[in-house]
């Protein structure tokens, strides 16, 4: 028996229960959305095509974005500058399509270690790095980050020492959060494509750093 | 550095403003310009253009002893009108 699970009727073949069907009747805000997309298809204001290449936008966004901007700025010391200034303009500079982003970027340093959390619901850099992962919505994530960093990094397998100071960002309003990570040692002879792939979403979003050389 | 305190305000409807950091005082950390307020935009009405700010605070003044290391820092974006001003 490949798994110990208790309920051997039910398994598939690969040992794992079969997952509920999600045949539920529709929320009400599932039903509201759906009533305002056919009825801007109806009066014209939009098409099922433009909405489904939208999504296929939003899909084809990816921590690889957020992942060049941090190599950049570790390799060039004036973009990184305008990184540290207004963070969309920069990436925008690069050639990502960001729309309305509102983006700030904090800078992880030998002293400071940056993490991003939304208590209130769940922004994220989307239009940069594409969807968040499913924990950073989660109430456990929301509620600890702000109450016991540390405790959240140690998880991730992050412990800092007690000469790093950590400040946690909470996006509560209308700007959104990359953490800069600090360029790991080793890394003198990398150039910037090379680099990008040593960084991580989690150390973009604070709960991880970037990966050795 | 602005030192600012949170109101404890507790309004019902659609507020941005944190329960946890009502009541606290912090920095502000950089201004932000204007912004259509959430808590009428929330409800289809126009958003009036309303200053918002980063403030840090500590994790001290935040979650007093119960904090986790009271020297790290916790910064949010809050709207001018939730702030008072001790400077």
């Amino acid at each position: 028996m490949p798994h110990d699970h208790h309920d051997h009727d039910h398994l598939s073949p690969s040992g794992h229960p079969y997952r509920a069907d999600d045949d539920t009747p529709l929320t009400y805000w599932q039903t509201l959305e759906i009533a305002v997309r056919e009825l801007l298809i109806d009066k014209g204001v939009t098409t099922a095509a433009t909405i489904a290449r939208q999504i296929d936008v939003m899909d084809a966004r990816s921590p690889a974005n957020g992942a060049a901007v941090v190599a950049r700025a570790w390799t060039d010391p004036a973009f990184k500058s305008r990184l540290l200034t207004d963070a969309s303009m920069a990436s925008r500079d690069m050639g990502f399509d960001i729309g309305p982003l509102r983006l700030i970027a904090v800078e992880n340093t030998a002293q400071i270690h940056n993490i991003i959390v939304c208590t209130l619901c769940s922004c994220y850099p989307r239009n940069l790095l594409g969807l968040p992962p499913d924990w950073y919505k989660s109430r456990a994530y929301r509620s600890r980050t702000v109450r016991e960093p540390r405790a959240v990094l140690a998880e991730f397998g992050v412990t800092l020492g007690a000469d790093v100071t950590i400040r946690v960002h909470d996006s509560t309003a209308d700007m959104r959060y990359i953490v800069l990570p600090a360029r790991p040692a080793g890394t003198d002879g990398m150039d910037a494509a090379a680099l990008a792939g040593l960084v991580t979403r989690d150390c973009m979003i604070g709960t991880g750093l970037p990966l050795a050389p | 550095m602005t030192r600012v305190r949170v109101h404890t305000y507790m309004p019902p409807g659609h507020v941005r403003t944190p329960a946890y950091l009502r009541g606290k005082t912090g920095v502000i950390e950089r201004a932000l310009g204007p912004f259509p307020n959430p808590e009428t935009l929330a409800y289809g009405l126009p958003g009036a253009r309303t200053d918002l700010y980063r403030v840090r605070f500590t994790m001290a003044e935040v979650w007093g002893d119960m904090a986790e290391t009271p020297t790290d820092t916790l910064d949010a974006e809050i709207f001018g009108h939730w702030l008072e001003r001790l400077d």
